[in-house]
Order: structure tokens, then sequence, then C-alpha cells
């Protein structure tokens, strides 16, 4: 007895959806996770694993069966059905879509959520707005406008680092130790808060391990804050071309517990007069 | 059809004013066919430049130090490379040049609507591409800024280059609006007496589709550049954060522009897959009414989606969330026109031609950069991996896997038109082969680069990504000694192909229906009135005795 094409059909279909699944929950396709919004931003990464294997697949295994099921035999110059289209299925493959890129679109603005993307920056909006020129460090939220990304704010207990991104080069100084240092320098589980600028050129502060980018444009005070998980040593790259030497435009992130990252404060702090 | 309506008439020798050898094909001339080739042939010269260049960036990333080239001249050739390949090669070909010879066939014309301006939106490409690569050589090189040209970099880089650059650029947008204009005027106006706009074959709304965004999209890029070029000769502040500008700006105005040019590259591709499936498939194009629909919806949506490209540029969180759904909304209408492909290719009798075969990688591979694009415009993953290869792998895929492939498919679907040759096919299944496995081994691996941690633009990269980079340079060599079949191919069936017949696909639009290559003015003759260009199966399929049924006879019975 033939099996029914649509058992035959429905089978290979789950059997798409578990390969997708599989591959998202045991390909590993990202480098480690060493931050606090790493981890959110794999699940979305899953998410969207899953949904493209399947589709790609699926896509693929349609356009080879149908080249090899419905090739032209030799001698055949006959023509296929006159099928124009089909209401009904012009309609499925619209709603879906839609309802899928509608579901990924809602889904991501959560995740953006929970990592503090749609926190808004102009909070304080007391101060006179665009005093580009005029670049304060004390407390940017309440003087300038801040640009930024990603990042919950507000926390007390928070690490300030100024960021100067130059060609070709990132220099970081704590202001509350008055250390700089061309690493940087974090312990876990404190939220720290860049407020990142750049003098000449756009560059872009890239921790892959984090999974945080935001760029360091020219005029635009840039708060990018971020809560460091697992110690370790990660690059930081700058992702945006800034002249010849872009490529060896890099640096680390050195991630300590957070005993050792006061015994590195106290090695590295200048000593003071009093 | 009315296709045997023409062999009729001789021709008559008329005296011609215009060259008539292959001397035509150096000429001003005014035939839209002439033309047409003109850009394919002066597209195909840039592509080899492009690919050249790309050859040296292969090159300097087979290892993580930088040791092949000077940093610099490393940042000149990625500029050049990018420049080249969109704007000498993808747009005028898809473009200017299967548009220029296609659409009067298709609206039933004899030539462009306004022929002079076509020739003239040619020849500003050669000279335009001369100045931009021999940019190379004056004092400081090239522009080494991108093809973004973002300033302040752009303020900073030896300014003669970069002015070059600019000026080389605005001429290509130049000539791509007066195409533009040329084709939107040939289509709504040109059309013959009874031929109504949704009896068009496919491409025609492609290239209507394309035309708006021309029109629309180009001048702004070109306002954009002039202020930038001020910035840099007259030492304006419009983009210098220095003198008070702001460099966001400059990015919102060039993406208005440069994200429309991602569907300037691939809407025509789209209208030129329509047209050789249904031919290969002998099926009509699935679903004519909601193609025409979304292309129309792609050219909408692909005017509101720019600022995905500065997802970590500071944008504000609301306008964040509203690019990245208008964004991810592309995928519907563009996924319809997957899906009606697909149905096309359906219960077909699919000649499985090279031009078929390049036309299913095609669908494969835009596919998987369309996945891959529907990621990046979820805003926290593209903050993860804008600016990386991830970015370069993702682009590659839609306009090399999109776009080249069907420029490919197009040559070897129209090359009889053109010569009354046909091509080899052996040679052009090789050539697939080894296009299709050398593309993938290049650009695959780059999505992992970029997620792993390599930025783009980079002359020298972490050393434990150097053996991606390896596996992904020997697919660069092989998609250059892909290149190879395909030149020995159309070199030499030039010359030596088998003759093929006025119409040797049996295909019902109008282009077909006349000799192979067609007359100066298309038709000896009355232009046939083409109302339905997929209109395959209909005639009636004879049923083969051997296999028939008494069933089959009945039901077969109007």
């Amino acid at each position: 007895m033939r099996i029914p094409p649509a058992i035959i059909t429905l089978v290979l279909g789950m059997m798409l959806v578990l390969f997708g699944l599989w591959v998202a929950n045991d390909v590993s396709l990202l480098p480690e996770s060493a931050s606090l919004n790493a981890p959110v931003y794999d699940e979305l990464f899953k998410v969207l694993l899953a949904i493209g294997t399947v589709l790609l697949l699926g896509i693929t295994g349609i356009v080879i069966y149908s080249l090899v099921r419905f090739r032209r035999r030799q001698g055949d110059s006959l023509d296929g059905e006159p099928i124009e289209g089909n209401l009904a299925l012009e309609l499925f493959w619209t709603a879906v879509p839609a309802v899928v890129v509608l579901f990924i679109g809602i889904y991501s603005y959560d995740i953006y959520d929970r990592m503090g993307g749609m926190q808004s920056l102009s909070m304080h909006d007391h101060a006179p707005r665009e005093q580009l020129a005029s670049v304060r460090h004390a407390e940017p939220s309440d003087q300038d406008r801040l640009w930024g990304g990603i990042g919950i704010r507000g926390s007390a207990d928070v690490l300030p680092v100024e960021v100067t991104a130059l060609q070709f080069a990132f220099i970081f100084h704590y202001p509350e130790q008055n250390i700089t240092s061309g690493e940087l320098h974090v312990p876990t589980g404190r939220p720290v808060e860049l407020r990142l600028r750049a003098n000449d050129v756009i560059h872009a502060f890239w921790v892959p391990q984090f999974r945080l980018k935001q760029d360091v444009i020219p005029g635009q005070q840039t708060v990018l804050s971020f809560t460091a998980r697992k110690p370790g040593d990660y690059p930081i790259v700058c992702a945006e071309l800034c002249g010849p030497y872009h490529g060896g435009m890099r640096s680390h992130v050195v991630v300590h517990n957070p005993d050792d990252f006061s015994s590195w404060l106290e090695k590295t702090a200048p000593p003071t007069l009093s | 059809m009315t296709a045997s309506l023409t062999q009729t008439r001789e021709p008559s020798p008329a005296p011609s004013l215009q060259p008539t050898g292959w001397l035509r094909y150096l000429s001003f001339s005014l035939d839209h066919k002439v033309i047409g080739l003109q850009y394919i042939v002066c597209g195909f010269l840039f592509y080899f430049v492009g690919g050249a260049l790309a050859g040296v960036i292969r090159t300097e990333l087979a290892t993580p130090i930088s040791d092949f080239v000077s940093r610099e001249v490393y940042n000149q050739v990625l500029t050049l490379h990018g420049t080249v390949m969109i704007f000498l090669w993808i747009v005028p070909v898809v473009n200017g040049g299967f548009g220029n010879y296609l659409i009067p066939f298709y609206v039933g014309a004899r030539d462009m609507a306004f022929p002079r301006l076509n020739a003239v939106a040619f020849w500003m490409i050669p000279p335009s591409g001369l100045l931009l690569i021999s940019s190379y050589f004056v004092h400081g090189g090239a522009a080494q800024s991108g093809w973004t040209a973002y300033p302040p970099l752009s303020l900073t880089t030896p300014a003669t280059g970069q002015i070059l650059w600019i000026l080389s650029v605005l001429l290509l947008g130049g000539s791509s609006i007066f195409g533009g204009i040329n084709f939107i005027a040939t289509i709504v106006k040109f059309r013959q007496p009874g031929l109504k706009l949704m009896m068009l074959p496919m491409y025609c709304w492609a290239m209507l589709g394309t035309s708006i965004l021309v029109v629309l999209a180009t001048p702004v890029l070109a306002g954009t550049l002039i202020l930038l070029s001020l910035d840099i000769v007259a030492h304006t502040g419009f983009f210098n954060p220095g003198l008070g500008g702001n460099v966001v700006v400059y990015q919102h105005l060039f993406w208005f522009y440069s994200h429309p040019a991602v569907y300037i590259m691939v809407l025509p591709a789209f209208g030129l897959v329509s047209e050789i499936l249904p031919v290969h498939a002998r099926k009509p194009l699935f679903g004519y009414v909601t193609m025409v629909y979304s292309i129309m919806a792609i050219v909408i949506l692909g005017l509101i989606v720019w600022a995905h490209h500065m997802f970590t540029s500071g944008t504000p969180p609301w306008m964040r969330l509203f690019f990245t759904i208008a964004t991810a909304f592309i995928a519907v209408p563009t996924g319809i026109k997957f899906f009606n492909w697909i149905a096309t290719l359906w219960q077909g009798r699919l000649a499985l031609t090279t031009a078929m075969l390049f036309s299913c990688a095609f669908i494969i591979q835009f596919v998987f950069g369309g996945i891959t694009g529907v990621a990046l415009a979820q805003v926290p993953f593209d903050v993860h991996v804008h600016d990386t290869y991830f970015v370069v792998g993702h682009f590659h895929y839609i306009v090399y896997g999109g776009t080249v492939f069907v420029i490919f498919a197009s040559i070897y679907h129209w090359y009889p038109k053109f010569t009354g040759r046909l091509l080899n096919e052996p040679l052009g299944q090789l050539h697939l082969l080894l296009t299709v496995i050398g593309f993938n081994l290049c650009f695959a691996p780059q999505h992992w680069l970029g997620l792993n941690g390599m930025p783009r633009r980079v002359a020298e990269y972490d050393p434990s990504f150097t053996v991606v980079n390896q596996i992904s340079s020997v697919g660069a060599l092989m998609m250059a000694i892909s290149t190879l079949p395909f030149l020995i191919n159309v070199i030499g069936s030039a010359f030596r192909g088998p003759r093929a017949g006025d119409n040797p696909w049996r295909a019902l639009t109008p282009e077909w229906l006349t000799t192979s290559p067609p007359p100066v003015e298309n038709w000896r003759g009355a232009p046939p009135l083409v109302k339905e260009p997929y209109g395959y199966g209909h005639s009636g399929n004879p049923i083969d005795l051997q296999t028939a049924r008494g069933r089959d006879l009945w039901t077969s019975q109007p």
C-alpha cells in the first residue's frame, strides 16, 4: 500500500522542525557569553536560528524536489498545467510570514527592553539639550543630551568609566580612582557605565562576548552600560572604519572577581598626596 | 500568438545614418538594443576590475597580519571594490543593460521614449568609471573611507581621491536618474494601443518600481555628496562636528538613497527571474497580480527602512522600533514573490537549462540572505553583528547570490536573442557548479566570522580566525576561476555556437516574436500585441496516446 503524500509531508515537516530546534539548541555559533545581557541576546538568536533553519531547508528541499520531480524528460515538449494562481494559497503565504515577522518583531522588542535598550536617555530634560561642543564629564545625564543604546541605568552601585576612542586606540579613565589605562578592567556583578566619546572620527566599541556594540560619534556623548558575569579576558574591537589602522584598533576587557578588582584598583591607582 | 505574421515580409534595405557593423557598439548609437549590450559588456569589464579588487582583499585576508598591500591601499581597494561593483556593474547591468534591451520589446515600441537621453546615460558611465579607477594613481590615492564615505573620516582622508570618488558617483547617479526617467516614460506612455498595464511582462513592473526608487532616492544622494564635497573643498561644516555639523545627518541622508539602492539592484533581478522561470518551466507565472502588488509594496517599504543601517549610531529608541518592524515587513512581499516562483516551478515541465539552474540557485541563496536580513532587522541582534563580517556575508548573499546569479541566468537565457547563437550548455553547467560552490564557500563562513568577533573593513584580524578566512579566500579563488568557462563560452559561441533560430526556448514574451538578433526597429511589420506573455499550457496539451486512459480523454474535453 502506498503511504498517502499528506502523511509523508507531515512527517517531513515535523522532522524539519525538530532538526531546526536541534540546530538552534545544540549548534554553537556564538562566542562565549560573559555579560548579563548576553544570555538574553542568545535566547533571541536561538529563536531566529530555529525559524531560519526550518525556512531555508524547507525552501531548498522544495526547490530541489521540484527540479528532480518535474524535470522535463527527453523528447518531451509539452507544457505544464496552465495554473495561473490560487487566491487561498496567496492569502496563506501572505498571512503566515506576516504573523511570523510580527511575532519576531514583538519578541525582539521584548528582548531589547530586557537588555535596557528602550530606556529613554533624555529623562532629565531640564538642561539645554544639544550643547554638542561642550561635552562635560561630571554628570552627563544632567548636563547634555545623551546618546546610547543598550544598558540598564540608574543603579546606585555603578562603576563609571570614561572611554575616549581615537585613531587608533581606546583610553579608559576611572574618574573615581583617577586611573588611566589602555585596558578596561571591570568586576563581575557590578554595573559598569561607559561614557564614551571620540574626538577625531567615528569609532565603535564592540565586545563580542558581551554582545554589545556602540558607535562612538564625535560630538555625541554616548553612554553604554553592562554588567560582566564571567571572569576572563575578552577583546574590545573597533567596528567602524576609522582609518588605515582600523584593523589594529583593539584592546582588552579584563573581567575580575570583585576582590581581584579591588586589588587591581589599589595596585594601579596613582599615589595621592593626602 | 502572432509569431508567424512577421516572417512573410522581406526586409527593405534602407540606408542608415548609424554605423551598422561591430563599430556601432563603440558609437553613440540610439538603438536601445545596442545601448543595452553596451551597458552589459561595459558592466562586465568593470566586474573584472571589481573582481580583481576583491581578489586583493581576499589575498590580504589569507593571513591575519597586514602583509600583502599597505593599510592605506587596502582601504582604497575596499572602497573601490564596493563602488565599482554597485555603481558600475550591478546597477547599470540589471537596469540599463537588460532594461534597455527588453523594455521596448515588452511595451511593443520600436525604441525607448528618449533615445538620445538613453545614449547620454550610457556614455556617462565609462568616463566616470575610468575617473574612479584612475583616482588610485593621483597623489594620496583613491578614496579610503569605504563606499559609505562617512564623515568625519571622509573629511580627513586624502582629499583628491575623495573628491574624484564623489564626482564619479555623482555622474553615475545622474546616468541612473536619466535611465529611470526614460524607463518610466517608456513603460507608462509607449505601450502600444490595447496593451494594458496588467498585461505587461513582470520585468516591466519591476523596472517601473525600480525607476520610481531611482528617481525619488538618487537625488538625495547627489545632494548629500555635494554637501560632503563642500565640506572637503570649501571647509563648510555640514557634517563636521568640529564646526558644529552633525555626522549622523549624513548617515540618514546617505542611507535614504543607499537602502533603496539595494532594491534598485534586486527588483530588476526579481523581474528577470519572473521572465526566465515560466519559459523554462513551461507554466504561466504563478500569481501575476500579487507579484505586481508585492513589487509596489517593496518600493514603498524600501523607502522607509533606511535607519536600520544606523541602529548603533545613537538613534532614539522609538525610531529603532519603527525601523525594525518596517524592515522585517519587507520579508512579506518578498516572501510572496519567492513562494510564487516556487509555485511556478511546481508541476511544470522543467528544462534543466543553465538559465533555469542559475535562477534556482538564486532562489535558495536569496532566501538565505533574506533570513539573515530579517535577523539583522532586529535591533538587539543587529547591535552585536552590525559592521561585522556577518553583514558582509548577508549582503553578498543578496547582491551576488541574488542579483549576480540572475545576471548570469539572464545571459544564458537571452544570449540566443542577442547573437542568434546558442551557448554551450555543458560549459554553462560547469560555470554554474564552480560559481555555486565558490560563492557559498566564500561567503557562508563569513557569517560565523562576524558572530564571533571579526569586524568588516579590516586588513588584520585575530589569528584564531585564520582558517575560516582561508576557506573564504579559497572560495573567492574558485569564483575567479568560474568566470573562465563563462568567458570561453560567451566569446567562443559568438563565432562558433550552433544557430539558435529565432525562438529556441519557444517563449511567448514579445522579444522572441522577431528575428534573433532583432532588426534595428525590432520588428519587420507591426509589433505583435501580446496580451498573455505567460500563456503556457493554454494551447491544450495533446494527449499522449501511449499512456492515456479513456477517462483522460473525457475529462480533457471542454
